[in-house]
């Protein structure tokens, strides 16, 4: 037994109280889909977990129908205080089932349950802890006295971090006083629907969350759906780009999180050991599903063969295996057509000439699984250097000059994140300047928190999550927000309130939510 | 014995110079009176890329320039306007057929706008952007920063108080802009152009297309190197599918809006045309 081999300790999977089949949950119960449902699987072994219910066109319509329905009834009548009490029970009633939602994200999404049970869970419930407090808040929150909610909010998340994402959506939409119709991604619904389980333990009036189950055409439908005021999705540039095209000359407010290509860049005065930490959480934490994620090493010429060298040393001893297993460092690719997109995108890196090297580790005989991967000699035009992999390959190039690593990071239609290493605090304030990305780590990589904004620049999307900017992303203005004096001229005309009221004629939604106002 | 009098050429504003369109082309304006007025340039698409490019290389410099800079500039052009009230005052009544009180009073809502926003350049990022405390050992601030590129299809019925509303705003972080004036109302566009020109705002920093906006919105739409499109002044346009077109490179985009109130002053359009860039700083390693 070398010093590597633990002894296996899987977290028991006694503590989850799983159902065999799950219905979506509208107006505040669980109800039989009409679309045809659907296995979720585990990745990390292919076994059957439950069977979920899939939203049609018409259950999609009767979940919009509810969350409309809890909108003019209750929650747009409550009071804020009353709005915040609400999330901040949802927060420990998190809390209370952390290691319970842990287990049950790790079995289905097949990450390392370090970081379900550390990370995503965590933040969950500090998501809605901080929104919570904003829910009677809303006047600072920067737009002018008397916000206004959006309405329903129809919201598409992604399978990297399926709880997380959902927090990220839901926890501002609520606070702000919009309801809510939010699909999660197919291969991993089981934490949404633990989640229900809370909402009706939270005591949740019926309809302000609806959960609708599905593939992409149910996320399809919803975002369609014309009832629906503001679209909230996170995944990926090309469903990004349909959605935005779907909703034009709708009025519907939008934000989307989409792909990313973040540049990690490291100088030659980097601090080297977190460096190396820095870089292989930046691309190895979550099995490299991270849209922010950092899949191009930039690193200075002269230490580049120091930096690769401690690189690999490192990745040698990461553990691969069992996601339920505390001592797994790199858990389950989600899908097996994720898994067929990294092999392909890799094999196309080998062909373009990068060098590849992959940590020698035992791959599970069942499963999805993607031993942790470097490819050196990328230049700027290989595909591995453009496009998103979303799995753990890491593409390093090199640069000689601070300049060179900038516009190698700016090379690139993406502006989510990216990395910055270096002792020199000059050097972080004038680069961390001229990166166009929404988030900058300096010295550090892959942080999140409930009060920082994420979001990206360019074709990584628009929009805040997180943060005071988070909040904005679903409010309108307060008839109050600061204006410039109005003059004899407007006068005449018809003044400060005419600007909203001709945009909603051409907006059928919006309009059909001032008029009951 | 009256004097003759000396008319003028109504040109392109691109990259800081006053071109004719490259396709040669020239549309009649005339007066409310439907007398001959000027053969103003008609932009084409190679006029629109031009304008792109010339208004991206402006980026680095006008988003580089402090805000303090920048806000000098700005109110430099409230100045220059100030001096050239009766040409604009002129021009309004002629093309637009309204009369002289009422043109004076655009241009001087005009003038105000142009103060109002000024004065916004070294407090916008103050008001949207701000410290995060974060659960960690992290400095951790956001902070606006200009979007890039943008297009703007000015209002159409208000020649010079749309076209500085729908401006004005997205300079005020740093954004450079291609506007595509009023069709029936260009006069103010160009003579503003002059003023732009002869303050202190850099070449490139403002591009001014006349012609149709029909023709010229597409292209700015679809083109690659424009960060956002402000539709403010394409109601009469297929704006929907303007939108559609942005899309494609996932553009910001604001929608069309009527009435005299059209891109009425706020931080809203300021803040639109910027985007949020927050910093996380290791405060742990000592």
């Amino acid at each position: 037994m070398s010093f590597l081999e633990y002894a296996p300790v899987p977290e028991s999977r006694a503590i989850l109280n799983l159902r065999d089949a799950y219905g979506l949950f509208i107006d505040g119960e669980f109800v039989d889909g009409t679309g045809e449902s659907f296995a979720t699987i585990s990745p990390a072994d292919e076994t059957h977990i439950a069977t979920i219910s899939s939203a049609s066109e018409a259950d999609v319509d009767r979940a919009v129908a509810a969350a409309r329905r809890a909108y003019d009834k209750t929650w747009s009548k409550m009071s804020g205080r009353d709005r915040g009490k609400y999330l901040f029970r949802i927060a420990r009633l998190v809390q209370e089932r952390a290691r319970e939602l842990a287990v049950a994200e790790s079995l289905d999404n097949g990450k390392p349950i370090k970081e379900s049970r550390d990370v995503d869970v965590p933040l969950v419930a500090a998501w809605f802890f901080y929104y919570a407090g904003w829910a009677d808040k809303l006047d600072y929150a920067g737009l002018g006295a008397d916000p206004r909610a959006l309405g329903v909010a129809g919201q598409v998340i992604p399978w990297n971090f399926p709880l997380l994402m959902l927090a990220w959506k839901i926890a501002p939409a609520l606070a702000a006083g919009n309801t809510v119709v939010i699909k999660p991604a197919e291969t991993t619904p089981l934490s949404a629907l633990v989640f229900a389980e809370i909402l009706q333990q939270a005591d949740l009036p019926p309809g302000v969350v609806n959960i609708v189950t599905g593939a992409g055409a149910t996320g399809a439908a919803l975002v369609a759906h014309p009832d629906v005021d503001k679209v909230a999705f996170t995944g990926s540039t090309g469903v990004g780009r349909a959605i935005a095209k779907e909703t034009a000359g709708s009025g519907k407010k939008l934000t989307l999180e989409l792909g990313g290509k973040a540049a990690n860049i490291v100088f030659d005065d980097a601090p080297i050991d977190q460096a190396i930490e820095g870089i292989v959480n930046g691309i190895f934490f979550n099995q490299g599903h991270v849209c922010c994620a950092g899949s191009r090493l930039l690193v200075q010429e002269n230490v580049h063969d120091e930096v690769i060298a401690r690189l690999k040393d490192r990745l040698s001893t990461l553990r691969l295996g069992d996601p339920l297993d505390k001592n797994t460092d790199i858990g389950a690719i989600n899908s097996r057509e994720q898994l067929d997109r990294i092999r392909a995108l890799s094999k196309i890196g080998e062909e373009e000439g990068a060098e590849r090297w992959t940590a020698d580790c035992v791959i599970p005989e069942n499963g999805f699984w993607f031993a942790p991967t470097i490819f050196t000699n990328v230049q700027a035009s290989h595909r591995i250097a453009r496009e998103e992999i979303f799995g753990p390959v890491l593409s390093v190039l090199t640069f000689r000059t601070p300049a060179e690593a900038i516009a190698k990071a700016n090379n690139t239609p993406y502006g989510l994140s990216a990395g910055i290493w270096t002792d020199k605090g000059s050097r972080i304030l004038a680069v961390a300047d001229r990166l166009r990305a929404g988030v900058i780590w300096a010295n550090t990589f892959n942080r999140f928190d409930p009060s920082s904004p994420f979001g990206g620049y360019k074709e990584s999307g628009y929009g805040r999550e997180g943060g005071r900017h988070g909040l904005a992303a679903y409010l309108a203005p307060g008839s109050s927000a600061p204006r410039s004096r109005q003059t004899a001229l407007t006068a005449g005309a018809t003044a400060s309130a005419s600007a909203r009221a001709t945009r909603s004629a051409k907006k059928p939604a919006l309009s059909k939510k001032e008029a009951k106002r | 014995m009256t004097r003759l009098a000396v008319p003028k050429t109504y040109k392109l504003y691109i990259g800081g110079k006053f071109p004719r369109s490259e396709s040669g082309r020239t549309y009649e304006v005339e007066s409310v009176k439907g007398d001959f007025v000027a053969n103003v340039a008609k932009a084409s698409r190679k006029d629109a890329r031009d304008a792109i490019v010339a208004a991206r290389g402006a980026v680095k410099g006008w988003a580089g320039a402090t805000a303090y800079n920048r806000g000098q500039v700005l109110y430099r052009i409230a100045e220059l306007l100030e001096g050239r009230r009766a040409q604009f005052v002129d021009e309004i009544t002629r093309l637009e057929g309204i009369s002289a009180a009422a043109a004076s009073a655009q241009v001087d809502e005009a003038i105000d706008r142009w103060v109002w926003y000024a004065g916004w350049a070294d407090k916008h990022a103050q008001v949207a952007g701000n410290a995060n405390p974060v659960a960690g050992p992290y400095f951790n601030i956001s902070v606006p920063e200009p979007t890039g590129v943008v297009a703007v299809i000015a209002p159409q019925d208000s020649s010079l108080l749309g076209l500085v509303s729908a401006v004005a705003p997205p300079l005020v972080t740093g954004n450079t802009v291609v506007v595509v004036a009023s069709e029936r109302f260009p006069l103010s566009a160009i003579s503003l152009a002059e003023v732009l020109a002869t303050s202190d705002v850099p070449g490139g920093v403002v591009n001014v297309l006349t012609g149709s906006p029909a023709e010229i919105a597409p292209w700015l739409a679809s083109h690659a190197d424009v960060n956002a499109l402000d539709l403010v002044g394409a109601s009469a346009l297929d704006w929907v599918d303007l939108q559609i077109a942005a899309a494609d490179t996932l553009k910001r985009v604001l929608p069309p809006e009527e009435g005299a109130d059209a891109a009425a002053p706020s931080l809203e359009r300021i803040s639109v045309f910027t985007e949020t860039k927050t910093v996380w700083h290791t405060k742990s390693m000592v």
